[in-house]
C-alpha cells in the first residue's frame, strides 16, 4: 500500500509514520478503495492455504495429516474467511474506488461513515481470527470455529460447541456486517444523489447500475442475519432457547433465516462478477454492450427474485413437496435473467475486435466457467437431483464453478484493467498471461472432478475417505490442481510487486476505454476531476473521441 | 498463542503415529447414483440425463457463441479502426428471454412430477418399516421389538424390489441419510420427524453415509444395507431379537464389562447395561463392522478398539477405558460371544 | 435514453469510421436530465429504516413462528398484563404513539424558527418516550422478579425479552439524541437551518413508534 502511495505524493520522501497516519486516518474513497482490495487479498491468501492443507489431507484416501477437529476448523475459516472477508471486501473496494470516478464525483456520501465501515471489517475479520489464539478463553488453547460457514443450529449451541470460538465467528461476521449495511447505504446514496451533471440513471455504466442492486440487496439481506446471529448470541451467552432444540428450539428457524440472507449473498457475491465483466468485455471487444436496457431490467430481476429463493438450500430437510415445487420453480426462474447476461456479453463480443489483454482472458475464463457453474446451478434446482448429491462435492465443485470460476477470475480481470488507474503503472502481460493459463488449469483440475466424486457419493466436509469408495483418483486430480493454482496465485502476487516497483507508467487511459474513471489522471488526485464533467451518455469518452458519431445520438 | 501453535503441532504429530486399522467394509460397491438399484433412485437418475441434455445443449450454444467471437473476431493486426457499434435488438433479446423461459417451464413441470412420486408421505404397502436415530457419530437402526447400529438388514424377494420405509429423529444435532444407490436423502433433525422412502431391487451389500456435518467425526459416520434373501433376514431377525448369550466360560470379562462405565452408553439385553447414548452390543458380533463402519469387526481391531477408540477414530464419544491389556483380552473374549 | 427501443426496428447498426476526421458540426447534445431532488441524509435515513425494518422483520418473523410452540410453561396468556390489566402496556404504548405527535409539533416549531415552542415539544417528546420506558421496566421487573421469566426460561421468554429489548434498546438509542439536540438547542446551536436534521431525526423517531404497532400486536394481542 505504501508503494501504491508513492505516486500521490511526489514531492520528497515523507516520513514512514506520517504516510501511515494518513492511511490510517484517511476518509479518501481512493485509499479506502484500496485497503479494502489489498485487505480483501490477504484475506485470499489465508483462506487458499487453509484450502491448500485440506487438499493436502484429502489427496489420498485414510491421511491423518490433520486431524479432524482441525479439518473442520480449517473448512469452516475457509468459506467463512471466503464470503465475508474475500467476496465483501473486494465488492466494497472496487466501489468505493470506481464509483465515485465513474459517476463523476469527488467521494461518497459520507466519507467519514465509508472509513469507519472499513475498520469495522478488519475488526470483525482480525477478530474472527483471534479465536485460533483464544478460542478456548483463558487456557490459551488455539480453537477457530468448527461449525461450518453456515453454522447449522444446534451444533452452534453450547451443548456442543464448547469454548469460544462460535462467539468468535458470530461476534466477527456481526462486526462486518454492520460495517457492510452501513457502507452500502452510504454507496446507495453516493450513486442516487451524487452523480454528474447529465448522468441520468439509465445514462449510469452497467457497473454501477449492477453495483446499486448489489448494495440494496446487502441493506435488505444483512439484518435478518445480524438478527439471527444476535438470537444465537443470547442462546449462548444468555441462556435463551431459539435454536436449542432440547428445549423446544427450531434448527429449520436457524436455516430459513440464514438462508434468506445467505442466497441473496450469493447473488450479492457474484453480481460484482458481472459488473466488470460488463465494463472490460465491451473495451475489449471495441463494441457498446449489446442490449443495455435489458441488462439492467434482468440486474433488477436477479435482485427480487433472489429474495425468493432460499429454501432450494434446504429441499433434502423434508419441506412439504409443494413447498419444494415452488422453490425449484423460483430458483429455475433466476436462471433466466442470468442467461440474458451470458447471451448479452456473447453478443457484445460477436461483431467486434477482440483484444486478448490479460483482463479480457480473465473475463473470457469467467464467461466458460460461470456458464458451467450456472448451467450445474441448474440441475441443483432440481429437486430429485438434489436429494441426490445436496451436501456433497458436487455442491463444492458447483458453487466454485460460481464463485472461484465466477467471481474470483472476474476479480482479477478487474485488477489487471483497473490496477494501471489505481497505481498508475501497468501490469506485466507476459506474467498476467501465465497466471491465466495456470489459474485455469488448476483450477479445472481441482474443482471439475468434484462433480464427479460428488456423484459417486462423497459428501462434503468429510476428513478423510476409505480407498474401496471409489473416489481416490477424483481425489487425487482435484488436489494436484491445487499446486497450479498456488503457483498462479504467486506469479499474481509478484507481478503485483514488479509492477509497483518498476512497472511500466500506465498513462490516463491505456486501454482506450470509455467511462470516466479514465478521463482523470492515473493514479487520480484526491479530489478525482478538476472540474466534474458533464455527460451526454453511457460512454462520454467515446463521445469525446468521436465527436462526429457519439453515443447519444443512438441510445 | 505460542500453546495454541504447539498444541497445534502436537495434534498433527499425534494424528501420525496415530495407528490406522485395516478399514472398511469389504466388497461394498461405490455408493454411485448412476447404478441404482431402487424406483426413486431410478427416478432420479432419469431426471438426471435430461438435466444433462438440456442443460447440455444451453452449454452448447452459449460456447458456441463464445468461441465464435474468440475465433472469428479478434482484432486484425494493424487494423485500429473501431467495429460497427450494434446497441442492441429487442427480437434477438426478445427471443434469448423467451426461450429460456419456456425450456424452464418445461423442466419444471417435468421435475414437479419427480418430486411428488419420490417423497412419500405414508409408508407404501408391504413396506419394511425402521426407525433411525442419528447419533454423534452413528446411526441406530429401531426395528420396534429390538434395535442395532450401522447396518441396515432389509429382507428380498424375488419377485419384486423391498421398499423401505424410514422414520428420521435425532438424538443431538442435524445428520442426513444417505444411500445414493437407494434413493434421495433426507436431513436428520432434532426435534423434528422425518420419513424417507428408499427401495433395494436386488439382494447385496449398499453404502452411504451421513451427508450433513454433525461435527468432529462426521466423516465416519457410515452406513450400510445389507438386502438378503427373506429366509436369511427372518433368520437374523430372529436371532437379534433374543437376549444376549451368557456363556460361563467368559464371565471375568462379563464382569469387568459390567463394572465399568461401558453400561452407562450401552445395552446388552439380559444384564444390567441399559445405557442409550451408544450401539447396542446385544448381537455385537452379528455385525461387520464396529466404530459405526470404520473398520473390519475382527478380534484385533476389536481389541484396537476397546483398549483407545481414540486412535481409530478421533474425536468419538467412547474414551479409552484404561484397562489393562489382559483386562481388554478379558472383555473383547466377552463381546466375542454376543453374536 | 429512451433511443434503444425507437431506433431498432431491427438491428441498430451504426458503423464508426474513427479517421473520418470530418469537421461535421457537433449535434446539440440531448438535454441534461434532471436530478433526485432528495437529499444525501433523507435517502441515508429511508435505507436506515429499511435496513431497521428487515432487522425488526427477522425478529417479528421469529416471535410469530414460535407462537403456541412452546413446550414448557409459563405461557404468554399467563404472564403478560394484557387479560389481566391492559391498561397498563396501552397506557405505556399511547405515551409512545404521543411523543410521535408532539415531535411533529417541535418540528413545525423549529421551522417556524420558534425555540421556546422546539422546546417545548421536543422536552416532551423526550419525556414522553421516558415514561414509555420506564413502563417498560416496570413490566420487566414484574416478570423477572415476580413471574420469574427470563430469556432461558422456556422459547416465550427467548422471544419475548429479544424482541422488546431490541426495540427498548432503539427507543433509549432514540431519547439519547433527542437528549443531544435538545441539549444542543438549548445551547442555542441548532437553527431553523438545520431543520432537515432534525426533520430526519424525528423519522427515525416515528419509525420507532411505528414498529412499536406491529410489536405489541403481535406479542401482546396475536400472541396471547
Amino acid at each position: 500500500m505504501t508503494v501504491v502511495q508513492q505516486p500521490l505524493s511526489p514531492a520528497g520522501r515523507v516520513p514512514a509514520l506520517s504516510r501511515l497516519h494518513e492511511w490510517v486516518a484517511t476518509t479518501d474513497h481512493k485509499k479506502l478503495g484500496v485497503m479494502y482490495v489489498t485487505a480483501g487479498l490477504l484475506f485470499f491468501m489465508i483462506a487458499g492455504l487453509e484450502a491448500s492443507l485440506m487438499r493436502w489431507q484429502l489427496a489420498l484416501p485414510n491421511q491423518s495429516i490433520i486431524m479432524p477437529d482441525d479439518f473442520n476448523r480449517l473448512f469452516t475459516m475457509h468459506g467463512t474467511t471466503m464470503v465475508f472477508f474475500v467476496g465483501m471486501p473486494i465488492l466494497f473496494g472496487s466501489a468505493n474506488f470506481l464509483i465515485p470516478l465513474m459517476i463523476g464525483t469527488r467521494d461518497l456520501a459520507f466519507p467519514r461513515l465509508n472509513a469507519f465501515g472499513f475498520w469495522l471489517f478488519l475488526l470483525g475479520g482480525l477478530l474472527l481470527y483471534f479465536s485460533y489464539f483464544a478460542g478456548q478463553g483463558l487456557q490459551g488453547m488455539g480453537s477457530a470455529p468448527d461449525v461450518g460457514w453456515f453454522a447449522y443450529a444446534p451444533l452452534t449451541e453450547r451443548t456442543f460447541s464448547r469454548g469460544h470460538s462460535t462467539d468468535y465467528w458470530i461476534l466477527g461476521i456481526l462486526l462486518t456486517g454492520i460495517g457492510s449495511a452501513m457502507t452500502a447505504i452510504n454507496l446507495v446514496v453516493t450513486i442516487l444523489a451524487m452523480r454528474c451533471p447529465g448522468m441520468s440513471l439509465m445514462k449510469m455504466p452497467l457497473l454501477v447500475w449492477i453495483l446499486l442492486v448489489d448494495f440494496i440487496l446487502v441493506v435488505v439481506a444483512l439484518p435478518p442475519l445480524a438478527a439471527a446471529q444476535c438470537m444465537l448470541l443470547f442462546d449462548r451467552s444468555l441462556g435463551a432457547h431459539f435454536f436449542d432444540t432440547q428445549a423446544g428450539g427450531s434448527a429449520l428457524l436457524w436455516q430459513n433465516l440464514f438462508w434468506f440472507f445467505g442466497h441473496p449473498e450469493v447473488y450479492i457475491l457474484i453480481l460484482p462478477a458481472f459488473a466488470f465483466s460488463s465494463e472490460i468485455i465491451p473495451v475489449f471487444s471495441r463494441k457498446v454492450i449489446f442490449g443495455y436496457p435489458l441488462m439492467v431490467a434482468a440486474t433488477v430481476a436477479i435482485g427480487i427474485i433472489s429474495l425468493g429463493v432460499w429454501v432450494h438450500h434446504m429441499f433434502a430437510v423434508g419441506l412439504s413437496p409443494l413447498v419444494n415445487a415452488i422453490f425449484m420453480g423460483s430458483t429455475m426462474l433466476v436462471g433466466v435473467p442470468t442467461g440474458i447476461k451470458m447471451f448479452n456479453w456473447a453478443a457484445t463480443m460477436i461483431g467486434g475486435k477482440i483484444r486478448f489483454h490479460t483482463p479480457m482472458l480473465f473475463c473470457l475464463g469467467f464467461l466458460c466457467q460461470f456458464l458451467l457453474g450456472g448451467l450445474t446451478g441448474i440441475f441443483l434446482a432440481t429437486v430429485p437431483f438434489d436429494w441426490a448429491v445436496s451436501d456433497s462435492y458436487f455442491v463444492v465443485g458447483h458453487f466454485h464453478y460460481v464463485l472461484f470460476g465466477g467471481l474470483v477470475f472476474s476479480i482479477f480481470a478487474a485488477i489487471y484493467y483497473w490496477f494501471p488507474k489505481v497505481s498508475g503503472r501497468m501490469l506485466s502481460e507476459t506474467l498476467g498471461k501465465w497466471q491465466f493459463w495456470l489459474l485455469m488449469i488448476g483450477f479445472n483440475l481441482t474443482f471439475g472432478p468434484m462433480h464427479v466424486s460428488g456423484m459417486l457419493g462423497m459428501p462434503r466436509r468429510i476428513y478423510t475417505y476409505h480407498t474401496e469408495r471409489g473416489w481416490d483418483l477424483w481425489n487425487l486430480l482435484s488436489s494436484i490442481g491445487v499446486l497450479f493454482q498456488i503457483a498462479a496465485v504467486s506469479l499474481f502476487a509478484i507481478n503485483i510487486i514488479r509492477s509497483l516497483m518498476k512497472g511500466a507508467k500506465a498513462g490516463d487511459d491505456p486501454w482506450d476505454a470509455w467511462t470516466l474513471e479514465w478521463s482523470t489522471t492515473s493514479p487520480p488526485p484526491p479530489y478525482n476531476f478538476k472540474d466534474i464533467p458533464v455527460v451526454h451518455s453511457r460512454r462520454p469518452l467515446w463521445d469525446l473521441k468521436h465527436p462526429d458519431d457519439p453515443d447519444w445520438k443512438y441510445e | 498463542m505460542l500453546i495454541g501453535m504447539v498444541n497445534f503441532a502436537n495434534s498433527m504429530l499425534a494424528s501420525l503415529i496415530a495407528s490406522i486399522p485395516d478399514p472398511g467394509i469389504p466388497s461394498a460397491p461405490t455408493p454411485t447414483m448412476f447404478n441404482p438399484v431402487g424406483a426413486p433412485a431410478d427416478t432420479i437418475l432419469d431426471i438426471t440425463w435430461l438435466l444433462v441434455g438440456i442443460c447440455g445443449l444451453i452449454g452448447l450454444v452459449v460456447l458456441a457463441m463464445i468461441f465464435f467471437a474468440v475465433i472469428r473476431c479478434r482484432q486484425p493486426k494493424g487494423d485500429d479502426t473501431e467495429p460497427a457499434q450494434v446497441y442492441g435488438s429487442n427480437p434477438i433479446e426478445l427471443a434469448w428471454t423467451v426461450i429460456p423461459l419456456l425450456i424452464v417451464f418445461v423442466l419444471f413441470m417435468v421435475s414437479a412430477r419427480g418430486i411428488f412420486d419420490i417423497e412419500k408421505t405414508s409408508p407404501p404397502d408391504g413396506a419394511i418399516e425402521v426407525r433411525v436415530i442419528g447419533h454423534r457419530w452413528w446411526w441406530e437402526f429401531d426395528y420396534g421389538d429390538f434395535a442395532t447400529a450401522a447396518e441396515l438388514h432389509v429382507p428380498i424377494d424375488e419377485d419384486k424390489p423391498t421398499d423401505i420405509y424410514l422414520t428420521l429423529e435425532s438424538a443431538d444435532v442435524i445428520h442426513s441419510f444417505w444411500m445414493p444407490q437407494l434413493g434421495g436423502k433426507t436431513d436428520v433433525i432434532p426435534n423434528r420427524i422425518n420419513h424417507l422412502w428408499l427401495q433395494v431391487a436386488k439382494a447385496g451389500t449398499y453404502v452411504g453415509q451421513c451427508a450433513e456435518y454433525c461435527g468432529n467425526q462426521h466423516a465416519n459416520m457410515l452406513i450400510t444395507v445389507v438386502a438378503q434373501p427373506r429366509a436369511e433376514y427372518e433368520a437374523w431377525a430372529a436371532n437379534q431379537r433374543r437376549e444376549a448369550v451368557d456363556d460361563r466360560a467368559v464371565a471375568a470379562g462379563k464382569h469387568i464389562f459390567l463394572r465399568t462405565a461401558c453400561i452407562n452408553c450401552h445395552t446388552v439385553r439380559g444384564t444390567v447395561a441399559n445405557g442409550t447414548f451408544a450401539p447396542d452390543l446385544t448381537h455385537l458380533m452379528s455385525r461387520d463392522t464396529i466404530g459405526s463402519g470404520i473398520a473390519r469387526n475382527t478380534p484385533n481391531n476389536l481389541r484396537a478398539w476397546v483398549w483407545d477408540p481414540q486412535n481409530i477414530k478421533p474425536g468419538c464419544e467412547m474414551p479409552s477405558m484404561k484397562l489393562t491389556r489382559e483386562e481388554v483380552d478379558l472383555v473383547c473374549a466377552y463381546l466375542e460371544t454376543l453374536r | 435514453m429512451t433511443r434503444t427501443g425507437s431506433t431498432s426496428e431491427d438491428i441498430a447498426v451504426t458503423t464508426m469510421s474513427t479517421q473520418s476526421g470530418s469537421s461535421t458540426p457537433l449535434m446539440p447534445p440531448p438535454a441534461l436530465s434532471q436530478k433526485l431532488k432528495w437529499s444525501n441524509g433523507k435517502i441515508a435515513v429511508v435505507l436506515l429504516i429499511a435496513s431497521e425494518i428487515a432487522f425488526f422483520g427477522t425478529l417479528i418473523a421469529t416471535y410469530i413462528f414460535y407462537i403456541g410452540r412452546d413446550i414448557n410453561p409459563p405461557y404468554p396468556q399467563d404472564v403478560l398484563e394484557v387479560s389481566v390489566a391492559p391498561l397498563k402496556v396501552v397506557f405505556n404504548s399511547i405515551f409512545l404513539l404521543a411523543s410521535s405527535i408532539w415531535i411533529v409539533l417541535a418540528v413545525k416549531a423549529l421551522a417556524a424558527g420558534k425555540k421556546a415552542a422546539f422546546l417545548f415539544w421536543w422536552g416532551l417528546t423526550i419525556l414522553f418516550g421516558l415514561e414509555f420506558l420506564v413502563g417498560t421496566g416496570f413490566e420487566w421487573y414484574g416478570m423477572i422478579v415476580e413471574d420469574g421469566v427470563w430469556m432461558g426460561t422456556n422459547v416465550f421468554g427467548s422471544c419475548f425479552y429479544t424482541l422488546v429489548g431490541f426495540h427498548a434498546f432503539h427507543v433509549t438509542m432514540g431519547l439519547i439524541i433527542l437528549t443531544l439536540i435538545w441539549v444542543l438547542a438549548v445551547l442555542g446551536k441548532v437553527p431553523p437551518r438545520q431543520i432537515e436534521k432534525v426533520d430526519l431525526i424525528s423519522w427515525y423517531w416515528h419509525f420507532v413508534d411505528g414498529i412499536w404497532i406491529v410489536v405489541f400486536t403481535v406479542v401482546y394481542i396475536i400472541g396471547n
